[in-house]
């Protein structure tokens, strides 16, 4: 691994998006306009919001950078550039860390953002503090960006990329604990949660949300987190191929 | 002679049964450009692919510089231009070729004047900080046969380079590709275009996933007894049938 490569790629990764405009406008536009409309859905219910706001803010990275990893991977794979890159020197750890970077460093500037609105205008507390939160939300973003590179292998189509949405990152937001606790499900679905890691991104959300003194439970999530991220770039690495048959 | 590429058997069966290639064996000499010539479909592009080792062949073998394809000590000695347009649209023109030079292995020091040789030999310096996605059908052609004249490889592998250019810069290039040649480059270059194929030193006719002949175009085409690489191209083929 070189970390001259892998600087290269996350420095084109994000000169790309800064040549798009509209895209950087979106991913950084819509999550604070979001959750001022969430605080208005439930704006006879601030209790309801105070809890949800947190854990919104670490979905939205995740989702985001899972859809447009997916999107601009499957484009290398289409249109040349990684059978291009795939003759050269550089190596394919090279290539994902550097994904893996840029698109952590833009979850990074989405939290600061959402997560200013969320706690100045809105008037959302963490009793984590900010910092804890920040990271939680890097990370949720790291895992939607291994998420991405990884299964976009299985996509032939850009249409077929978005389609992992509702089939892959759906489920897991509908039994994360964001809409009812998971003790409330059925069985099988508290043991689906119980194995997909949005699940902890959404509990080390709730962590920093309650509690002042983070504790184990804490760093067992992001832990978690940060692990399935690594396993998603590992399987990603072995779906890019020097070789293809 | 020198051998650049050496290719035993060569056999690619792709998805169930299509047979893209069909057991080839060749010896290309080193510092020739050689012209892989054949209509689309023939197996021209899985060939490049499989010199390049980005092909994983079914049966055979191929060495590169005594190599064996793809493999790690060669990537610093080989450059390839894919047939579609291998850059990134959403990246200036010299924000693409810094990327892959830096991919390629360029020396920091090294990689602006890389740069300005590359596009000054494409003829393409004036668009230097235009999007790739702003330029014409040519222009983009010309920024990927740019990267792949980064860093002066030993071997450049290039899957039709002039396709969709004009007369005139086709021209230009096909004489960087002899000046290349002439300062020690192997040219591996394919095309359906005849006309090129004469410019070639060597030729390797290629139909149905098999290499039908080979040799220089002058050999071809007294082989042939024709007057031209089409017509040898085509009595080829009707007695092959």
């Amino acid at each position: 691994m070189s970390p001259r490569n892998t600087l290269a790629t996350a420095s084109r990764v994000l000169q790309q998006l800064g040549h798009d405009h509209r895209t950087v406008a979106l991913l950084f536009v819509a999550p604070p306009m979001l959750l001022t409309v969430m605080k208005f859905v439930f704006q006879d219910k601030p209790l309801l919001f105070q809890s949800v706001g947190p854990m919104l803010l670490g979905i939205f990275p995740m989702i985001m950078m899972f859809l447009i990893t997916s999107i601009v991977t499957l484009r290398e794979r289409t249109r040349g550039t990684l059978d291009r890159l795939m003759t050269m020197p550089a190596s394919k750890i090279d290539f994902l860390f550097g994904y893996a970077l840029a698109f952590s460093f833009l979850g990074l500037c989405q939290a600061l953002i959402a997560g200013g609105v969320l706690l100045g205008p809105l008037q959302v507390t963490v009793l984590g503090g900010a910092l804890p939160t920040l990271l939680a939300v890097v990370l949720a973003a790291f895992l939607g960006t291994s998420l991405g590179l990884f299964l976009s292998a299985f996509a032939t189509s850009e249409f077929q990329a978005i389609q992992f949405m509702p089939a892959f990152i759906f489920p897991q937001l509908l039994t994360c604990g964001l809409f009812t606790a998971r003790t409330d499900m059925a069985r099988p679905l508290q043991w689906f949660a119980d194995v997909m890691p949005l699940t902890y991104s959404v509990d080390a959300m709730k962590q920093v949300t309650m509690h002042s003194n983070l504790g184990t439970d804490y760093v067992r999530d992001l832990f978690i987190v940060v692990l399935s991220g690594i396993v998603a770039l590992i399987l990603g690495s072995i779906t890019i191929r020097r070789q293809t048959k | 002679m020198d051998i650049a590429v050496k290719i035993k058997s060569a056999t690619v069966v792709l998805s169930g049964s299509v047979r893209a290639l069909d057991n080839v064996s060749v010896e290309l000499p080193a510092n020739k450009s050689i012209g892989f010539i054949g209509p689309s479909g023939a197996g021209k592009t899985t060939l490049i692919r499989s010199i390049v080792g980005r092909q994983k062949l079914t049966r055979g073998k191929i060495e590169v510089f005594g190599r064996v394809a793809g493999s790690k000590e060669l990537r610093k000695d080989m450059s390839y231009m894919t047939q579609e347009i291998s850059a990134y649209p959403d990246l200036t023109v010299r924000e693409n070729l810094r990327y892959f030079a830096i991919m390629a292995g360029l020396k920091k020091g090294s990689i602006t004047v890389a740069i300005d040789n590359a596009l000054r030999d494409v003829e393409l310096l004036q668009k230097a900080d235009r999007l790739v996605r702003d330029l014409s059908g040519g222009q983009k052609q010309r920024v990927s046969l740019a990267v792949a004249l980064l860093g002066s490889p030993k071997l450049m592998v290039l899957d039709e380079p002039t396709t969709g250019l004009d007369p005139v810069l086709r021209e230009s290039l096909w004489k960087l590709f002899d000046k290349l040649k002439a300062a020690g480059t192997s040219l591996m270059i394919s095309s359906h275009s005849m006309d090129e194929a004469e410019r070639c030193d060597y030729l390797l006719l290629v139909r149905g996933g098999a290499v039908i002949a080979q040799g220089s175009p002058v050999e071809l085409m007294k082989q042939t007894n024709t007057k031209s690489i089409e017509a040898a191209f085509l009595k080829i083929v009707r007695e092959s049938k």
